[in-house]
């Protein structure tokens, strides 16, 4: 018979923290995400798509383990159903959320289609990505994710989201050189 | 950080006047303070925090669909109790000016002595059986007056339970107005309290009470 003392020396699954101090701990990386993502006019309602969609799932989550990882999910399916509603090509996402063991119906709202408002030739280029292929160039070059966790993210392979960098940088280098 | 949100306004001061720009923290920190309101508007909101301003320090002060829930002294640490809010009740615990609002208003106006009995709801669905109960004596003890922890064991239905009386009114989880500080020991002492015994003293002074059987003497608490 195991006593008490070598029961609580187990590892345990942490916490579900309070709601506010998980969004305290991770507004600004999603933030930062979106404005990278979807650009400074939509980066507000996707903030509130996220942490609502994240709010309505969070009393299912098995423990308080890798929420930012979590969170990111969420907000990478946001700005790429923001990013196909602007270019009107909907496509069906896959519920990277269920993926990630919250099993919560959650809408996927249109964020207010905007204009990129950056003049910067480079921002247009990014702005003018596929949505994929610019939110995975997001995760890996502005937030310093690894392909890992950059493929859970995205509810892809490895080496699916290594080929969206691949093709985001690419695209980016064309368009640099021929601008001359 | 001094990190700076991706916009055109970012470079320059233009002329005479330098653009304001706000950080990428700062944009997140009000877009943060949004979120509550909406999980309200949409029935996401459990557990409603706010503090109230008291001669002790901000007071935490959370709510749940059913009324007050806690109010907590400023020695404990709000993380401490908020995770306790979240393990016990639910884990959407949100900050809430406007949710709070109404309580918040009506412990500053009491501090100010503007208020005898709390109007707000209290929700003691959390407390079991007979602390319970004498909770519910002890919030019909008026402004002012004092009670022994043997009058509400005895009005609670339970004269023997004095004991009892006193570990429910030791974990009262809504202090001041469950007004825990009106209960004392029969001959005179003040007996315990849960914000600390110069914080009853404090609350019976503010409210002009005096105690049975002391000769309506001083409140200072007795040395040992």
């Amino acid at each position: 018979m195991r006593t008490a003392t070598e029961a609580r020396a187990e590892p345990r699954a942490s916490e579900i923290p309070p709601f506010q101090i998980f969004l305290d701990e991770h507004r600004t990386v999603v933030y930062r995400f979106l404005i990278a993502a979807v650009g400074s006019n939509e980066a507000d309602d996707c903030f509130q798509e996220t942490f609502l969609a994240a709010l309505r799932a969070y009393p299912k989550l098995a423990n308080g383990d890798n929420l930012r990882a979590w969170v990111l999910a969420i907000a990478t399916r946001k700005a790429i159903d923001a990013a196909r509603a602007r270019s009107r090509r909907p496509e069906p996402v896959a519920d990277i959320v269920e993926m990630l063991d919250a099993t919560a119906t959650m809408r996927a709202e249109e964020c207010d289609p905007a204009g990129p408002e950056i003049e910067d030739p480079l921002w247009a280029d990014i702005q003018a990505l596929p949505p994929r292929q610019r939110v995975a160039l997001v995760h890996r070059v502005l937030l310093d994710r690894p392909y890992t966790e950059l493929a859970a993210a995205m509810g892809t392979s490895m080496d699916a989201a290594r080929a969206n960098v691949y093709q985001a940088l690419k695209k980016l280098r064309e368009a640099w050189k021929s601008r001359g | 950080m001094d990190e700076t949100s991706v916009t055109k306004t970012q470079d320059m001061p233009t002329g005479r006047k330098f653009v304001h720009v706000e950080s990428i923290e700062a944009r997140a920190r009000r877009a943060g303070k949004l979120v509550a309101e909406r999980a309200a508007r949409e029935g996401l909101l459990d557990v409603a925090y706010g503090f109230a301003e008291s001669p002790f320090g901000p007071l935490l002060v959370a709510t749940t669909r059913r009324g007050l829930v806690r109010v907590a002294y400023p020695d404990l640490r709000p993380d401490e109790v908020l995770e306790r809010l979240a393990r016990e009740i639910s884990p959407r615990v949100l900050e809430s000016p406007q949710a709070t609002e109404e309580i918040r208003r009506e412990l500053e106006e009491y501090f100010d002595r503007k208020r005898r009995t709390f109007a707000v709801p209290v929700d003691l669905s959390r407390v079991q059986g007979f602390g319970a109960k004498i909770l519910r004596q002890t919030a019909r003890i008026p402004f002012g007056s004092v009670a022994t922890y043997r009058d509400v064991a005895t009005r609670a239905g339970s004269p023997g339970a004095v004991r009892a009386a006193g570990n429910a009114l030791g974990a009262n989880p809504v202090p001041i107005v469950v007004p825990c500080h009106r209960v004392v020991r029969t001959g005179g002492g003040l007996g315990g309290y849960t914000g600390g015994l110069e914080r009853k003293v404090a609350l019976l002074e503010l409210e002009g009470a005096t105690l049975p059987h002391h000769g309506g003497g001083s409140l200072t608490p007795r040395r040992r």
